[in-house]
This record gives structure tokens, C-alpha cells and sequence, in this order.
């Protein structure tokens, strides 16, 4: 099985990883700083990784992302499996105040991810198999003053994939989105991150691995958040408005 | 601070301590330095955690800055040929054994618990069954990544002459922030194990049997039921094991299968249903002596599936005691203690008695001396509680013997500077940005 894992020095997507070398798989990790992949990739291959091969690549701000893609199938030889992982959280406040900070969380959060999922896409019907996983989020599910514009890109990215997983219905290849709750990465250090809402970056890597197996295409991680979230979505605003979560 | 946070839900495993932490958990290791920089320019001192097994003050530092090193669990290299394994120092000890029993390999020594990370075990220089062949993790370690608060990064290696590497084994921390580490995995033929229960009636023929064993069996240590009185004081079971020829090396992951999720109230754990416990397990096992062939999870961590075991001993927590009486006193002393604790009635569920071998422990502070070795743990029950506990110190100070730093939460500075004449030699090489409740307890 050849992997590619775009963000792959998110906590999450090294969690998935491991998994996947559990499972032998050959591995392309795709991100921005050299000597970070590397550890990854050392840990990788002693987990039972075949291959664990690096990529440095500025995935939020893409030149030629299709080209980029192709490079990244030739390393491996091909290509089955695709995980998207990076994102920013960013802050409300100011994305609330300055416009620039506010395109930049759409820019790396949406934008950029978008374009990759259309390429991974095009590459996945041309050989008509191979799944695609994408990280959302619960925050796209209901717009909520603490990070709605975070809420807003990645609840694009779920329409996005939702209708990618339509395209591919019945004709082999897969696109599943996974929806984290909060979980204890260093996007939400900082935090008071108390309580049993509090996942672990491992057990959203167990919902993502499975997820690129099962048809989706919505993977809530864990999945106790899709019956939370069935209830938010469903508050009447009155009550939804008085709430401060 | 910019990474740290404030907690004030940081316990010891006893459950008694618990302290306002600032907490930073880094995911990867060219962090440290800023973490550390960082607690300094706020004076607070500094210390690393793992997954938070030692059941006192030894891995507690209230009002100061803890250094979670548990998201560093990286795998740098291994070579198959010669078992040597680098890593970072939070990973486990359970992700240790998933990775490598399959592959042949076993960790050359371990606690009671896997879920100890490889920064902690060598904090604390740990031990297990296999003491009188193995001595203890330390003997393992070959090289030791040490991060000191001066923002130099030094590679020990177990050849070192500054006497940095023996402190920093067992140095409970003290030394700098252990970042990496490297040690010896032992091979195994399969990921079972024989095992072989014996009876015994008291403790001369705990002395008997421990005495036999030791030349034949890789693994031993016995329990004890402490409740027992006159002519049963020190009746037990002896088991002893070694790792099976021949069998599967794929070994069943098992998920705890059962957590106790809060703490019970503490009328669960009384004398008469520990006394109830302690009789049943004792005529249970007797019965069911003999060998039987076993995989390696259960053997060597039966507590590890219950999660939050802990719990049982409710809001109040526990005492840990483990001491080591050196072989001249080691009869009398543990017979004293064993009477000690009948007679004051305070029962303990998880008494554990153990030969130590003549391996000597590498570090300055290394708890593991030859002789005997008593395990046990206490419901807090206040004033009673410690007042056998330091009837027990008395008697093992008077046998010439000493406490286990990572139980211990309560003795004197005395009681522990009499147990380890090194400890002013290991002052010396305390980094002096790092501290601990524990530390502060027995230094000043």
C-alpha cells in the first residue's frame, strides 16, 4: 500500500502513520521543515514502514499542484492511499479585525486544501481506485463566535469532499472527511484541555485509518461526536444563542 | 511561559500529593530548550513527568513547571543485530513490547506496569523479577541524551568518568531533562511464558524457596498475605518463570479491560475485606499450584488491565512502602515488619516480597541493593497509617536497609541520607534549575 500524507508532521497524521507502518505500507510525508520528517520517518521505518520517504513542500501556499502531485505518485510508484492532515486553528479575534488574517486561515484551511483534493481526485479517477482522507472538523458543523471562520473553511472542505465522494459513488475510489472533536495536538496547546471531550491524537488516527476502508463519506473522530453534533446542529437559535460554547 | 499551562489536577499514583503545576507538553525535542528557558525566566524550577507511575513526591514539583515528555515517543534507530534501541525518552514501555515482542526482543527489564516511559525507568532506575540475573534497567543503558538547564545538550555514555551518567541513572530527574536514550533489548524465544507456582507456609520457607530458585528460574518474586497471623506469618506464593522455549512471539494486545472510573468510597477497602481478599487469594493460588505456561502480559502486569487501578483505594489515596534489608538482617528484619503490620492490623492487598541480587545498580541513587526487598501498599487511613509506616522505618533503618524514592512521599531527610551515603556526591551533579517535591523534602 503506498500512502501519501500531506501535513504529515501534525500529531494526528503522525499517529495515522504509525498505522499505517504497522501495516507495512510505503509512506510519502509531505511538509515544510526537513528535519522534522526525518524523525518521523526514522520512527516509521523501525514501526514497520517498507518505505518512508520525505517531501519538503509549502502545501498551504501550493505553485503547481497538480505537477506537485505527480512528483509526489513518482516517488512512490503510484499511489492508494491520500491523507490530508494540515491546518491552522488561528485566532477569531483578529481574524475578525485584520481581512488579511482571515484569508490566511481560509487560504491554508480551505483554499489550498481544495486544490488538492480536486488533483488527488483527478489522479484517483484516472485510476479508477485509491482514497482520499481529509481532515475537518466538528467546528464546521455550527458556526460559533469562538472560531467560526476556522468553522467556515472546514465546513467548505466537508461539502468539497462530501461532493468528491459523490463523483466517485460507485465507480471505486473513495473520499471519507473526518470530523475531529477537541483533541490534545499542539493547535490547541494553550488550552484548558480538561475533561472527557478531550480526545487523544491516536484515537483520531484509528477514525482515519478505518475511514480510508469504509464508505463515508462523514467520519466523526470519535464518533460520539456525531450524536453531540446532532443536537447542536439542531438547537433552536434562540437557545443556541445563549449558549457560550 | 508561553507554553506552559497552569494545572492543579496533578497527582502522584498514591493519590495522597497533588499540587498547581505550569505544564508544557512539547511534541518535539528542539522545544526543550525554549520550555526550559522559558520556566527559567520565570524562576520556576523544572521537571520532567511521564506517565506519572511514582506513587509519591518524587515526580511532583508544586508551584513549579513540569516538563510532559510524553508526546516525545519516537523511535531514532534500531539494530536488529545487536538489539541496541535509541529513542526518545516518553515512549512507553508498552509501545516498546507491541513493537518488538513479535520481533523476538523483550525489554531486559521491567516493573510491575509497561506504562512507565524510558525517561522515567531510567529516572528511577527500575527493577523487576529478573533482578538476580539482570540488576536493574541501568545495566541496559548505553548512551543518555541530557538536556541541562545551561542549554547544552551532553551524550552520556555508560563509560562516562564525570559521574554525570551514574547520577543521572536513578537521579530521579535532578541531573537535566533526559531526552533520549538508548539500551539493550534482550532476546526471547516466544512471547509466552512458563510459569510455576509454590506454595510456601512462612517466611523461612520463603527464604528456602528463594534461595533454590534463583539458580534455575529467570523470573521470581512472591506475595505475601501480611493479614496472616502466628504460625502463617509470611504464608505466600512463590512464582517463578522464565520466557517459554518455543510458542507464538505474537502476543494478544490487551485493552484494559475493565477501569475503575472515579475513586471508591473508601469503606470499600476495610480490614475485613482485605483480610477476605488476602485468605481467598492465598487458598485460591494453593490450590491452583503448579506450572503453567502463560502469555507475558498477565505475568508481569496484572494490575495493567484494570485502568486506574489506583482508584480502588478511593479520595484518600494510598502509601506505597518498598524497602531493601541488606542479606545479614534481611530474615529478621522482614520477619519484624511482617509483624508489625499483622499485629497493627493494616492490611495491604499487593505485598510483595523479592531477593535482590549481588549485581550492583549503576547509579548514585539506585534503589536496588542485594537482599530482600518488601513491597506494599497501605490505604491512607491518616494517623494510624503512618504510624506503622514509621515503625517500619524504624526497623528496616536499624537492618541497615532504605526506601524506593519513586513509593516514598513521607520520610525524613535522615531516613533517606542514612539509606544513601552517595546522595551528597549526587548533589553535586543536580542541575540547579531542576527540582522536586521530593528533593526539596530530603536536600534542605
Amino acid at each position: 500500500m503506498r500512502v501519501i500524507i500531506l501535513g504529515a508532521t501534525s500529531a494526528i497524521a503522525e499517529a495515522t502513520a504509525r498505522l499505517y507502518a504497522s501495516e507495512g505500507a510505503d509512506l510519502l510525508l509531505v511538509g515544510r521543515q526537513q528535519a522534522k520528517l526525518d524523525a518521523i520517518a526514522a520512527d516509521l521505518k523501525v514501526r514497520g514502514a517498507v518505505r518512508a520517504e520525505t517531501a519538503v513542500y509549502d502545501l498551504a501556499a501550493p505553485e503547481n499542484v497538480r505537477s506537485a502531485l505527480a512528483q509526489f505518485c513518482a516517488t512512490l510508484g503510484g499511489v492508494d492511499h491520500v491523507l490530508i492532515a494540515y491546518g491552522v486553528l488561528g485566532e477569531q479575534d483578529e481574524a475578525e479585525q485584520l481581512t488579511d488574517v482571515a484569508e490566511e486561515i481560509l487560504q491554508v484551511n480551505f483554499n489550498s486544501v481544495a486544490a488538492w483534493c480536486l488533483a488527488v481526485a483527478d489522479v484517483f479517477e484516472g485510476q479508477a481506485r485509491g482514497s482520499l482522507v481529509v481532515l475537518g472538523s466538528v467546528a464546521g458543523d455550527r458556526g460559533r463566535r469562538a472560531n467560526y471562520v476556522y468553522g467556515a473553511a472546514k465546513a467548505g472542505l466537508a461539502t468539497l469532499v462530501e461532493g468528491i465522494s459523490h463523483r466517485f459513488a460507485s465507480n471505486g475510489p473513495r473520499a471519507a472527511i473526518v470530523k475531529p472533536g477537541p483533541t490534545i495536538t499542539p493547535m490547541t496547546e494553550g488550552m484548558n484541555r480538561k475533561g472527557a471531550l478531550w480526545a487523544t491524537p491516536e484515537q483520531i488516527a484509528r477514525v482515519a485509518r478505518r475511514a480510508a476502508d469504509r464508505t463515508g463519506p462523514v467520519f466523526y473522530a470519535p464518533g460520539r461526536w456525531r450524536l453531540i453534533m446532532l443536537i447542536i446542529r439542531n438547537l433552536p437559535t434562540v437557545i443556541f444563542n445563549r449558549m457560550s460554547i | 511561559m508561553r507554553s506552559f499551562v497552569s494545572k492543579d489536577d496533578i497527582r502522584s499514583w498514591g493519590g495522597i500529593l497533588q499540587g498547581q503545576h505550569f505544564v508544557s507538553r512539547p511534541n518535539w525535542r528542539d522545544q526543550l530548550p525554549r520550555s526550559i528557558a522559558e520556566a527559567r525566566d520565570a524562576d520556576h524550577s523544572l521537571l520532567a513527568i511521564g506517565l506519572g507511575r511514582s506513587y509519591g513526591d518524587s515526580g511532583l514539583n508544586p508551584g513549579g513547571a513540569l516538563v510532559d515528555m510524553t508526546a516525545l515517543g519516537r523511535i531514532i534507530s534500531f539494530d536488529p543485530a545487536t538489539g541496541l534501541l535509541r529513542a526518545e525518552a516518553g515512549i512507553s514501555f508498552a509501545d516498546i513490547l507491541d513493537l518488538f515482542v513479535r520481533r523476538g526482543f523483550f525489554l531486559p527489564v521491567t516493573p510491575g506496569t509497561r506504562f512507565v516511559t524510558l525517561g522515567g525507568a531510567i529516572a528511577n532506575d527500575v527493577h523487576g523479577k529478573n533482578h538476580h540475573l539482570a540488576g536493574t534497567i541501568g545495566r541496559w543503558v548505553r548512551r543518555i541524551g541530557l538536556l541541562r538547564s545551561d542549554g547544552t545538550e551532553i551524550e552520556l555514555r555508560d563509560d562516562d568518568q564525570t559521574g554525570l551518567f551514574a547520577a543521572t541513572i536513578g537521579g530521579l530527574g535532578l541531573t537535566g531533562l533526559i531526552t533520549w536514550a538508548e539500551i539493550e533489548l534482550m532476546r526471547i524465544p516466544s512471547a509466552l511464558m512458563d510459569v510455576e507456582t509454590l506454595p510456601f507456609a512462612n517466611v523461612d520457607e520463603f527464604f528456602a524457596v528463594a534461595a533454590e530458585s534463583e539458580g534455575s528460574a529467570d523470573y521470581t518474586v512472591a506475595w505475601v498475605d501480611c493479614l496472616a497471623k502466628g504460625n502463617a506469618l509470611g504464608r505466600g506464593l512463590f512464582t517463578r518463570a522464565r520466557h517459554a522455549p518455543r510458542g507464538t512471539k505474537l502476543a494478544r494486545v490487551e485493552k484494559p479491560k475493565l477501569t475503575v472510573p472515579f475513586s471508591m468510597p473508601s469503606f470499600v477497602l476495610n480490614n475485613l475485606s482485605i483480610g477476605l481478599f488476602n485468605s481467598l487469594y492465598f487458598y485460591k493460588g494453593r490450590r491452583a499450584a503448579g506450572k503453567a505456561t502463560t502469555p507475558y502480559l498477565p505475568y508481569f502486569y496484572p494490575l495493567d488491565s484494570i485502568g486506574h487501578w489506583n482508584r480502588i483505594y478511593g479520595r484518600r489515596g494510598m502509601y506505597q512502602y518498598q524497602s531493601v534489608v541488606p542479606p545479614v538482617t534481611a530474615r529478621d528484619a522482614t520477619t519484624e515488619m511482617l509483624k508489625a503490620i499483622s499485629k497493627a492490623g493494616e492490611g495491604s492487598f499487593l505485598a510483595v516480597l523479592k531477593t535482590f541480587g549481588e549485581k550492583v545498580s549503576p547509579g548514585l541513587l539506585s534503589f536496588p541493593q542485594a537482599g530482600t526487598t518488601l513491597a506494599l501498599d497501605f490505604p491512607n487511613r491518616g494517623q494510624l497509617t503512618l504510624d506503622l509506616l514509621s515503625r517500619l522505618d524504624d526497623i528496616v533503618r536499624e537492618a541497615g536497609g532504605r526506601l524506593y524514592p519513586a513509593k516514598d512521599g513521607r520520610i525524613s531527610a535522615a531516613m533517606f541520607r542514612a539509606g544513601y551515603p552517595a546522595w551528597e556526591t549526587f548533589a553535586q551533579h543536580v542541575d540547579p534549575a531542576f527540582s522536586s517535591a521530593f528533593w526539596r523534602r530530603i536536600s534542605e
